[in-house]
């Protein structure tokens, strides 16, 4: 990375920091000032206090959490993908799979969840099941977009070359397809945390979720706001994971260039 | 600049290989309501090595032509011959240079001259002292690592242009390929063409409304009119090469636009204010 762009990226984490603790210092001295119940509203301070008493507890669950996010998301990405050539490829997949895709879609797929947790159960693989069926369509549908978004000058290069079609998916389509795979796979990690966490409320044993809907039954505001905490750090952290991913993957595109 | 350093003499096969015959050639589109003739009876034979500007004004189907010849399109009746075979599909030894430069945003620009080596699965180590050389003759030495979206307009046509020349085609089809350029840039890479095309071997095929472009360039011009798209008139174009850019304001030059230009007028494509009397 080039020095000025280092210095960039520290001036934006920094921004953000800033933010984040002027934000919680705000909150703090609300609470201070108006000195809410516990149960209610428990001030920044009382959950860091409540995080560094048991943080390899915090970190036990969060981990399930983050483990049933990123399989779900990796499942979600390789499948999206195959499904996304299959489609543009295919008139019949086209027909079939995409205009299933397009109306499972529009059901709230967290209302999916229980008929997860009755086919495979409280563990691990209910989790990864809900987390990939809400962040597939991201991933399926905007593949398709960059798939189809080739110049036709370029295909006919490569037909004046007499490339094979798997060559032109390889060398042309795929490639120019990334950037907008990436905005999928940014949607997508977002959402294959919201699923992770609503296949945790329907029923489990471990996991962030699990940590909240506890709590929540146990009136353990302060427990309910440390695992919201995480939950915010961890979906921010994945967020910009992938971003950085683009960044390594493709700083050829418009949006990447200095 | 020095043709040597390309090491690609005008070769002896390439006087037939890259020999195009067109008989009867004819295209029909289908649209909603019938159809549109986009080529009437094209007949047109062209010698190995020999350079044709293809002209005419937009729609008189002289892409159409083009990407016939390059078997990326395929004429509705007649044919098409290339060193006396007919085509089928693609040429093995053509280059094709578009319009615009379709270069590849995640590759270098040694890579992408390299592409053809790529998807034809040749040596590329065989091959990159030949595209280096290319990118030097015309002026890009020093930027083989670049980005192409570092690169000028000009620059970046250079490189589809050293693309299309990589494997030694018999046959370069170019259309329209300094359509976009502005006016000096497009000078610059007439001069360039010409003394790529005294190097090398090749038959050119060159696509362009621009009538002086046509003459500076062309051993003959094939002059189009539309509806239905045809070849109304070949011109030879009798001119010493190599060519300066100040040919273009030789008697003789001038004559030869002018009389294109009368027939372009006769057929009602440019209405000067004589034309309307």
């Amino acid at each position: 990375m080039h020095e000025s762009s280092a210095l960039a990226a520290g001036k934006r984490t920094l921004s953000v920091l800033l933010v984040v603790a002027g934000f919680l210092a705000t909150w703090q001295i609300i609470v201070l000032i108006t000195k809410p119940p516990e149960y209610l509203l428990p001030s920044p301070m009382a959950i860091g206090k409540e995080l560094a008493i048991a943080p390899g507890w915090y970190f036990y669950h969060a981990l399930r959490t983050i483990g049933a996010t990123l399989l779900g998301f990796l499942a979600a990405l390789l499948i999206g993908c195959v499904a996304a050539v299959g489609i543009v490829y295919s008139r019949v997949l086209e027909n079939t799979l995409y205009t299933l895709l397009v109306a499972l879609n529009s059901i709230p797929k967290i209302a999916l969840a229980p008929l997860f947790i009755i086919w495979l159960g409280t563990g691990l693989t209910s989790k990864v099941a809900v987390s990939f069926t809400i962040a597939v369509f991201a991933i399926v549908v905007d593949t398709v977009l960059g798939l189809r978004s080739v110049d036709p000058d370029a295909v006919d290069l490569f037909r004046s070359l007499r490339g094979t079609a798997l060559q032109t998916l390889v060398r042309l389509r795929f490639p120019n397809a990334l950037p907008y795979l990436f905005a999928g796979m940014k949607v997508a990690i977002s959402l294959a945390l919201v699923g992770a966490i609503a296949g945790e409320f329907v029923a489990s044993q471990a996991g962030l979720g699990y940590v909240i809907l506890a709590a929540e039954g146990s009136f353990e505001t302060t427990r309910v706001f440390a695992a919201i905490f995480l939950l915010g750090v961890l979906g921010t952290i994945l967020f910009f994971a992938v971003e950085l991913l683009e960044r390594i993957v493709c700083p050829w595109h418009v949006s990447q260039r200095k | 600049m020095s043709g040597a350093a390309l090491n690609t003499p005008r070769s002896a096969d390439g006087q037939n290989g890259g020999s195009v015959r067109i008989q009867g050639g004819g295209k029909i589109y289908p649209v909603r309501n019938g159809s549109v003739t986009a080529l009437k009876d094209v007949n047109v034979s062209v010698a190995g090595g020999e350079f044709i500007s293809i002209l005419g004004p937009s729609g008189c189907g002289k892409s159409t032509l083009l990407r016939c010849v390059a078997g990326l399109d395929q004429l509705t009746t007649g044919s098409v011959t290339l060193g006396g075979k007919p085509i089928d599909g693609p040429p093995l030894d053509m280059g094709f240079v578009f319009q615009r430069d379709v270069l590849l945003d995640w590759l270098n620009v040694i890579d992408n001259v390299l592409l053809p080596c790529q998807i034809k699965k040749l040596s590329i180590a065989a091959w990159e002292p030949k595209a280096r050389a290319l990118l030097g003759f015309i002026g890009l030495k020093g930027f083989e690592l670049r980005r192409p979206w570092e690169l000028s307009g000009g620059m970046r046509q250079r490189v589809a242009i050293c693309r299309a020349l990589l494997l030694n085609p018999s046959l370069l089809l170019m259309d329209e390929p300094f359509g976009a350029l502005d006016a000096m840039t497009r000078d610059e890479l007439n001069l360039e063409l010409q003394d790529i095309w005294l190097a090398n071997a090749a038959t050119v095929l060159f696509v362009t409304h621009s009538i002086s472009e046509a003459i500076f360039l062309a051993d003959r011009v094939l002059v189009m009119s539309r509806s239905p798209g045809r070849i109304v008139e070949i011109i030879d174009v009798v001119l010493p090469r190599p060519r300066p850019l100040s040919v273009r304001e030789a008697p003789e030059f001038i004559q030869y636009v002018s009389h294109i230009r009368r027939l372009f007028e006769g057929f009602g494509i440019l209405r000067g204010t004589h034309a309307r009397e």
